[in-house]
C-alpha cells in the first residue's frame, strides 16, 4: 500500500478551512482512501460533519478528566465517522486562559505514542487555527508530520495577506524538513475575477491554485445538518467540486518551497485587480473633519 | 602563595581569556578586573547584572530563586507556594539554612515545600482554579499560617494564570495577605531580578496593610534587614543590638514573621545587611516613611565595632555608653580568639566567588585572622556592589564578576590561594586540587557567622580547613606520574 500523506490545511480564520476539510475528505473516503482528521483547535469544530455531533470530546479534555494524557487510551479519543474517517480533536483551554498551543503539542505526541497512524491509513489531515500564533499551532508542520501543506483562501484582501504569511511560515520550517507549500483552495466568496486573482497569487508563491471550489448554498444546508456535501446529497454539483478537489489532491505532485511576496508586491497585485485602491499619500492620518474642510 | 603586580594581574587576565572565541573574550574581559583603589565608580573598571554567555558555566540562579529562595522563604508563618511543575519547590526546599523557631507544620513552615505540582492539563487549562484550590486546602490543613505567598514558576509567565485576581479573592476569603509574586525564572540575568521583584511585592501586598494601627513604639526600634539567619546568623546579630539597648522590631527574613514586616514601617532606623537583596525595599521605606538605613557589616570584630558605632551615633548617649560597654565586654573574648588563631592562619591567601554581601562583607573577617583575600566576585552583583568592593579589596587584587567555571579555575591555579571560599558546585573540584575550600554559601553546615558569637565560629571553621593534614597528603592525579617519578629516582 502506498505511503501514509500527511496534509495539514492552513487559512485566516472564518475562510472555511473545516468545512472544505471535512467536504475533501468526506469524498476522499467516498473513493475508498482511509483518512483520519485531526482537529488542532481549542473550539474543537473539525469534525463535526463526519460525527454528527456538535463537538467531539477532545484528547484534552479527556486527559485533564483521567488525571493525565497518559491514562488514556487511543478507543477513548478516537471516534469513527462517515466513511470510516478516524476524527480525533485535540481540544484546549477556553479562550482567556491557559495554553492552546501546548495543548495541540500534547495531543499530536499523544496520538504518535499510540499508534494512531496506523498502517492502513492513506491520509491525515491536520485542521489547524487560523492563525499560527505560537510554536504549538506550527506543530503539525514539524519534523516527520505533515508535508503538505494546502492554504484556504478567497480573493479578499486579508485572506491574501494571511496565505502569504503562512507561506512565509512554511519557508522556515521547509527549510529545516521536508514540509512543503502543495498549493492554494479557493473558496469562493463570489468577488471578481477570483479565481484569476488566486491563480496569480498562487503563481507568485511558486505553487498553483489546485481548486477552485464555487460558492452554493448547498454546503450552509449539508452543514445545517451536520453533514458533509457527498453525504447529504451525493448528486450534487456541489459534491461533484470536491471529488475533483479530491482527486487533484490525491495526483498531486506538486510540493514546493514557497516564495513569499513582499508586501508591496501584494498590494501592488490587490490594486491591479482592483481590490484595493491606489494609495492616496495626502489622506493618510486625516481625519473626517479635516477632509471635509 | 603568590602577590602579583598589577601588570601580571591584567596578564593573567588576557593569558585566561586567551582561550575563549573572539566575541566571548570581549564580553569576558569586561567582567575581570584588577582592583584599583584609587578608582571611584566600578563602572569605569568592570560590567556586572549582564546576561551570562552560553555554555560558561555560570553558578548563577533565577528570578524564582531570588524570590522564593532567598527573601520570602524565610518568613516562617507564611505557606510558600511554589506555583508550577514541582521541581522548582522540591530543590530549593530547606536548602539555604534559615534557621526559625517554631513547630513546622502547625505555627511555622520554613523546611516544607507547597506546590501546585502542575501537569499537562494545568498548562493547558491554565493553573488558577487549581491555585485556588490549593489556598482552601492550605487554609483547612494549616489553619494557623499567617499568610500565602504565590511565586511564580516560569510556566506561570507563558500562559499567563492570573494569580493576582486568584490571590486577591483569596484574600478575602481567608481574611490573611495572600501575595502573588510574579517572579518567573526567565525573568531577568539571575537571580537579582527576583530580590527586585519579592522586594516590590513586600512593598504593594504587605507593608501599608497597618498604616495607622495602633503601634507602641519605643525611641530605640530598629528593623534587621537583609539577614537570612544562615545557621543563626540573624539570632547573634540581634543579641548585640538588644545589648546596645535598641529593640529588634524585625528580622527580614531570617526567623521573620509577616507581622514584623507589616511593622517595620513603624521603627526608626533599618539596619541593612544585605544590600543586593533588600535595598529596594530600604529605599522605599526611606522614601514613604522616612526611615533611614545604614548599611552594616557584622563579620570580624573590627568590621564589628565600626558598625556598632555608626548604628549608635543614631540614638542617644545611653545608647552609644552601652555600645562602648558592649565592645569592650566582648574585647577579651575576641583577643582570646586571634591569639589562639592568628599564628595558624596569619598570611595565608583566600580567594572568595560567593552572591549577596559576603564578597566584600567577609573580607574584615579573614583581614582579623591575618589573612589576606587576594581575588574576589559576585555572582549577581551589580556595580553599586562593586563601588563598596574596591575600597575593601587590596590593589591589583583580583575581581572576577559573574565567574565562569574555566576562569575561576585558571585563576585558582595561577594565584595558589591557600583556600577558597565559595559554594557546593566549587567545593569539590576545588579540594580534589588539594585546596580547602569551605562553603561560604550555607557556612558549610556551620555558622553562626554574624556577630562577636559569629566570629568565634569563623575562625575555628577557617582553622579547621587550612590546619586539616589531609591536603598536605593528597597528590592530585596530574601531579601523580611526576610524583611517581621523584619516588623512583630517590
Amino acid at each position: 500500500m502506498a505511503k501514509l500523506r500527511q496534509c495539514a490545511i492552513y487559512g485566516k480564520g472564518g475562510i472555511g478551512k473545516s468545512t472544505t476539510t471535512q467536504n475533501l475528505v468526506a469524498a476522499l473516503a467516498e473513493s475508498g482512501k482511509k483518512v483520519m482528521i485531526v482537529g488542532c483547535d481549542p473550539k474543537a469544530d473539525s469534525t463535526r460533519l463526519i460525527l454528527h455531533s456538535k463537538a467531539q470530546t477532545t484528547v484534552m479534555h479527556l486527559a485533564a478528566e483521567a488525571g493525565s494524557v497518559e491514562d488514556l487510551e487511543l478507543e477513548d479519543v478516537l471516534s469513527v465517522g462517515f466513511g470510516g474517517i478516524k476524527c480525533v480533536e485535540s481540544g484546549g483551554p477556553e479562550p482567556g486562559v491557559g495554553c492552546a498551543g501546548r495543548g495541540v503539542i500534547t495531543a499530536i505526541n499523544f496520538l504518535e505514542e499510540e499508534g494512531a497512524y496506523d498502517e492502513d491509513l492513506d491520509f491525515v489531515f491536520y485542521d489547524v487555527l487560523g492563525d499560527v500564533v505560537c510554536g504549538g499551532f506550527a506543530m503539525p508542520i514539524r519534523e516527520n508530520k505533515a508535508q503538505e501543506i494546502y492554504i484556504v483562501c478567497s480573493g479578499e484582501m486579508m485572506a491574501m495577506y494571511a496565505a502569504n504569511n503562512i507561506a512565509k511560515g512554511i519557508v522556515k520550517y521547509a527549510n529545516s524538513g521536508s514540509v512543503r507549500l502543495a498549493g492554494l483552495i479557493c473558496n469562493s466568496r463570489n468577488t471578481d475575477r477570483e479565481d484569476e486573482l488566486i491563480m496569480a497569487l498562487a503563481s507568485r508563491l511558486g505553487t498553483t491554485m489546485i481548486h477552485f471550489v464555487p460558492r452554493d448554498n448547498a454546503v450552509q444546508h449539508a452543514e445545517i445538518r451536520r453533514m458533509t456535501m457527498v453525504e447529504y446529497d451525493p448528486k450534487h454539483k456541489q459534491s461533484d467540486e470536491y471529488r475533483q478537489l479530491a482527486s487533484k489532491i490525491v495526483n498531486n505532485t506538486n510540493f514546493v518551497i514557497p516564495t513569499p511576496i513582499e508586501m508591496e508586491e501584494l498590494e501592488e497585485l490587490l490594486m491591479e485587480f482592483g481590490i484595493m485602491e491606489v494609495e492616496d499619500e495626502s489622506i493618510v492620518g486625516k481625519s473626517a473633519a479635516e477632509l471635509a474642510a | 602563595m603568590t602577590t602579583l603586580s598589577r601588570e601580571e594581574t591584567e596578564a593573567l587576565i588576557a593569558e585566561v581569556l586567551e582561550v575563549y572565541p573572539e566575541k566571548a573574550q570581549k564580553d569576558r574581559a569586561k567582567h575581570l578586573a584588577s582592583n584599583d583603589q584609587t578608582v571611584e565608580q566600578s563602572k569605569k573598571c568592570i560590567t556586572s547584572n549582564r546576561k551570562s554567555l552560553p555554555g560558561v558555566m555560570t553558578i548563577r540562579g533565577c528570578a524564582y530563586a531570588g524570590s522564593k529562595g532567598v527573601v520570602w522563604g524565610p518568613i516562617k508563618d507564611m505557606i510558600h507556594i511554589s506555583h508550577g511543575p514541582v521541581g522548582c519547590g522540591q530543590y530549593s526546599r530547606a536548602g539555604r539554612r534559615n534557621y526559625y523557631v517554631g513547630t513546622t507544620g502547625i505555627d511555622t513552615f520554613g523546611t516544607m515545600n507547597f506546590t501546585s505540582d502542575f501537569q499537562e492539563k494545568d498548562i493547558v487549562f491554565g493553573g488558577d482554579k487549581k491555585l485556588a484550590k490549593l489556598i482552601e486546602e492550605v487554609e483547612q490543613l494549616f489553619p494557623l499560617h499567617k499568610g500565602i505567598s504565590v511565586q511564580s514558576e516560569c510556566p506561570i509567565g507563558l500562559i499567563g494564570d492570573d494569580i493576582e485576581s486568584v490571590s486577591k479573592k483569596a484574600a478575602a476569603a481567608i481574611d490573611k495577605p495572600v501575595v502573588p509574586v510574579r517572579c518567573e525564572g526567565f525573568r531577568g540575568v539571575s537571580q537579582s531580578l527576583g530580590h527586585h521583584i519579592a522586594n516590590d511585592a513586600i512593598r504593594d501586598w504587605v507593608l501599608d496593610k497597618r498604616d495607622g494601627a495602633a503601634f507602641e513604639s519605643t525611641p530605640y526600634d530598629v528593623a534587621i534587614i537583609g539577614d537570612y539567619n544562615i545557621g543563626g546568623d540573624a539570632w547573634a546579630t540581634r543579641i548585640l543590638l538588644e545589648e546596645m539597648g535598641l529593640r529588634v522590631v524585625a528580622q527580614w527574613s531570617g526567623d521573620g514573621t509577616i507581622a514584623e514586616m507589616m511593622n517595620t514601617p513603624k521603627v526608626k532606623l533599618n539596619l541593612l545587611h544585605c544590600y543586593r537583596s533588600m535595598n529596594y525595599i530600604s529605599r522605599h521605606m526611606e522614601e514613604k516613611y522616612g526611615i533611614p538605613y545604614l548599611e552594616y557589616n557584622f563579620f570580624g570584630p573590627t568590621k564589628i565595632i565600626e558598625s556598632l558605632r555608626k548604628i549608635a551615633a543614631f540614638f542617644d548617649d545611653s545608647v552609644k555608653e552601652k555600645t562602648e560597654a558592649v565592645i569592650a565586654r566582648y574585647k577579651p573574648m575576641m583577643d582570646e580568639i586571634i591569639a589562639k588563631y592568628k599564628p595558624r592562619l596569619e598570611g595565608k591567601k583566600v580567594m572568595l566567588y560567593v552572591g549577596g554581601l559576603r564578597p566584600r562583607h567577609v573580607i574584615g573577617a579573614y583581614e582579623d585572622l591575618g589573612m589576606e583575600v587576594i581575588g574576589t566576585g559576585y555572582e549577581f552583583g551589580h556595580n553599586d556592589d562593586y563601588d563598596r568592593t574596591i575600597k575593601e579589596m587590596g590593589d591589583a587584587t583580583l575581581l572576577y564578576d559573574d565567574v565562569t567555571g574555566f576562569e575561576l579555575e585558571e585563576f585558582v591555579k595561577r594565584l595558589k590561594p591557600d583556600m577558597v571560599g565559595s559554594g557546593i558546585k566549587e567545593k569539590y573540584i576545588f579540594q580534589k586540587m588539594g585546596i580547602p575550600l569551605r562553603q561560604m554559601h550555607s557556612w558549610d553546615y556551620s555558622g553562626p557567622y554574624h556577630g562577636y558569637d559569629g566570629f568565634a565560629i569563623f575562625a575555628r571553621d577557617m582553622d579547621i580547613a587550612l590546619s586539616n593534614p589531609t591536603f598536605k597528603n593528597l597528590v592530585p592525579p596530574w601531579k601523580k606520574v611526576a610524583a611517581e617519578e621523584v619516588k623512583k629516582a630517590a
